[in-house]
């Protein structure tokens, strides 16, 4: 039961280890390590490696973004499973969208109440 | 001087990111969020009817509240600029990409200013999540329907 | 005798006044007791970055008049510029002064580029007071050519610090008793296909180098000549690299060099190498340095500021960096 606390400090952590070696030996943006980290979220679950991942780890697999490319690719795969090719296509945001509808609304939110400061 | 004699110049002046603490700051930084993210997860399972599974959706919107929190109170580019990497990949760095970029163009107005630019940076996110989940799971599906792998 | 893009002024225009202002952050520098004016708010209490910048501008332009008791009306030119897309801060500002205007942009380099074609005109006999200057606003120019304010990217020890910071001069024909504008070189604008926005001191220092050696060759003087060398926003590894370079010319004593980035915010690592932003070499030279030769301590300077002509466009497509540097020879007799 508490175990899950390790790992998850251990995995969340370690995928963070890997965007910051993307940072800085492959000098890529933030934007592309990014990108990279979704797609690769999306093909381990493909190969259905994510979900063993999430049940080890907790929120250490499913708050770093490569959860976001795999809950993308989970809901098109079950709603493909029910209805076949087409589910692919509705599928797709069946178990993400609550992380984008929350960032859409604390966002619009934010917009009403905060200005940007040029602090150090 | 020409340029490739001057990048040999410029390689050997510019000081190296350090790579052992960059990547200990990422590690300790990501890894503290992800406990944090634990911690509230139990927190919707112990007190409302959640299971290890469904108390990840009000996790990750409770993770982008904060996350909007520390953009406009100054705070979270701080923690970006100490764990790098360990603030930009949690969901929480994707919290702070969209509202950092909604109260920058607030300016513009609220049609064009915010709602043009509030996926600026995190836009690309969901593109490449989308359009790669839509090709593994295409060509999952074709592979089970020819029945070269199953569900 | 015409030399490439060597200027000289027999008449040595005067600048008789300078106004120099800043926003809060900049009270961490160690020249800000120099500065007439800092304000307590980024955006100058206006409602956005771009109108307090053009407010900070303004200001700086109306205390160089006000120190020589003149008004916007007794200027012949206004010469500014600063880095938000097609300069709007300057243009929005020339419209409530009301002084012929041109807009000026060398990138960082315009605060050299202003002076010496206000030394020009000075020079033709066809402006009694020109106003030169350039500014920059944190806020307004990360946002425009980086990310927005709040986003928590990670900068390295390259990064530089855009400065709030605006620096005008006023510019007549000679005066006694203040510096003046004797020599003066334009830069070319220089490529060694560095990519990197956030290090930006390793694109601009072969531009400031190169222009350094036109300067003296062109010239027929040698660095010793002068009490100060000071280029203009290359920062702490972008300096490094342009001694490097320097060293490479034959000019081994480089005690009287030195970099307005690298010394704005003194050694204080938040700002990582340094500051940059067209504010900094104004800043610094029209305070500071000026001030320096007010009180005789420096005779002769020569500034050279940096400028990187990019655009986000042009970084996005994948494109270098070209650069620019700008030489003026100030003496004071």
């Amino acid at each position: 039961m508490f175990s899950i606390y390790i790992t998850a400090f251990i995995v969340g952590g370690l995928i963070c280890v890997i965007g910051q070696l993307m940072f800085d030996v492959a000098k890529l943006t933030p934007a592309h390590t990014l990108c990279i980290l979704v797609v690769a979220g999306s093909v381990l679950d493909g190969f259905g490696l994510y979900e063993p991942l999430i049940d080890f780890a907790g929120t250490g697999a499913t708050i770093p973004i490569t959860s976001f490319g795999n809950a993308l690719t989970h809901g098109a795969l079950a709603e493909a499973e029910k209805h076949g090719l087409i589910g692919v296509l509705t599928g797709m945001f069946e178990v993400t969208s609550s992380g984008i509808s929350a960032a859409i609304l604390f966002g619009f939110i934010a917009s009403f109440i905060f200005k940007p400061k040029g602090t150090v | 001087m020409d340029k490739k004699k001057y990048a040999k110049l410029e390689k050997g002046i510019t000081p190296k990111p350090n790579l052992l603490k960059n990547c200990l700051k990422a590690f300790l930084v990501g890894g503290t969020i992800c406990l944090i993210a634990q911690f509230i997860a139990l927190f919707y399972m112990t007190f409302f009817d959640f299971t290890e599974r469904t108390a990840n959706n009000p996790t990750v919107a409770t993770m982008i509240f904060i996350a909007m929190l520390l953009t406009g109170f100054g705070a979270y580019k701080k923690i970006g600029q100490v764990g790098g990497a360990g603030a930009a990949v949690p969901i929480t760095g994707f919290g702070n990409a969209v509202v950092s970029a909604a109260i920058e163009h607030r300016s513009e107005g609220y049609v064009l200013g915010v709602g043009g630019n509030i996926f600026k940076l995190a836009g690309s996110v969901i593109v490449y999540g989308v359009f790669s989940a839509f090709l593994v799971a295409l060509v999952k599906t074709i592979l089970v329907k020819v029945g070269v792998v199953s569900w | 005798m015409v030399m490439k893009g060597l200027l000289t002024f027999p008449s040595t225009p005067s600048i008789v006044a300078t106004g120099v202002t800043a926003g809060p952050l900049e009270k961490k520098s160690p020249f800000h007791a120099g500065f007439d004016k800092m304000y307590e708010d980024e955006r100058c209490g206006k409602d956005t970055n771009e109108q307090g910048h053009s407010k900070m501008m303004e200001d700086a332009c109306m205390i160089a008049l006000s120190k020589v008791d003149k008004i916007p009306a007794d200027a012949d030119f206004l010469l500014t510029g600063d880095l938000v897309n097609q300069m709007t801060p300057s243009n929005f500002f020339a419209t409530t002064v009301g002084i012929p205007y041109i807009g000026m942009f060398s990138a960082c380099a315009t605060s050299v580029s202003s002076l010496l074609l206000a030394a020009l005109l000075t020079e033709a006999g066809m402006s009694k007071l020109a106003i030169a200057g350039a500014s920059s606003q944190h806020n307004a120019i990360e946002r425009q050519f980086r990310y927005p304010i709040e986003y928590g990217a990670q900068k390295g020890d390259t990064a530089q610090w855009t400065v709030t910071a605006a620096g005008a001069a006023a510019v007549t024909p000679f005066q006694a008793g203040v510096p003046s504008i004797e020599r003066g070189t334009i830069g070319k604008a220089i490529d060694m296909g560095m990519t990197d926005p956030l290090h930006m001191g390793a694109a601009m220092a072969p531009a400031a180098a190169d222009t350094l050696k036109r300067h003296l060759e062109g010239h027929g003087t040698s660095p010793s000549d002068y009490d100060l060398i000071m280029t203009g926003d290359l920062a702490k590894v972008g300096f490094s690299i342009f001694q490097e370079l320097v060293k490479n010319q034959g000019i081994s004593n480089m005690e009287n060099f030195s970099d307005a980035g690298m010394e704005f915010y003194g050694n204080n690592p938040d700002f990582m190498s340094g500051a940059s932003g067209a504010g900094c070499s104004a800043a610094v030279y029209f305070s500071e340095v000026y001030k320096k030769m007010m009180d005789k301590e420096y005779k002769k300077v020569l500034l050279i500021a940096t400028g990187a002509l990019l655009s986000p466009l042009s970084y996005q497509q994948g494109e270098t960096i070209p650069c620019i540097a700008h030489a003026v020879e100030l003496t004071m007799k």
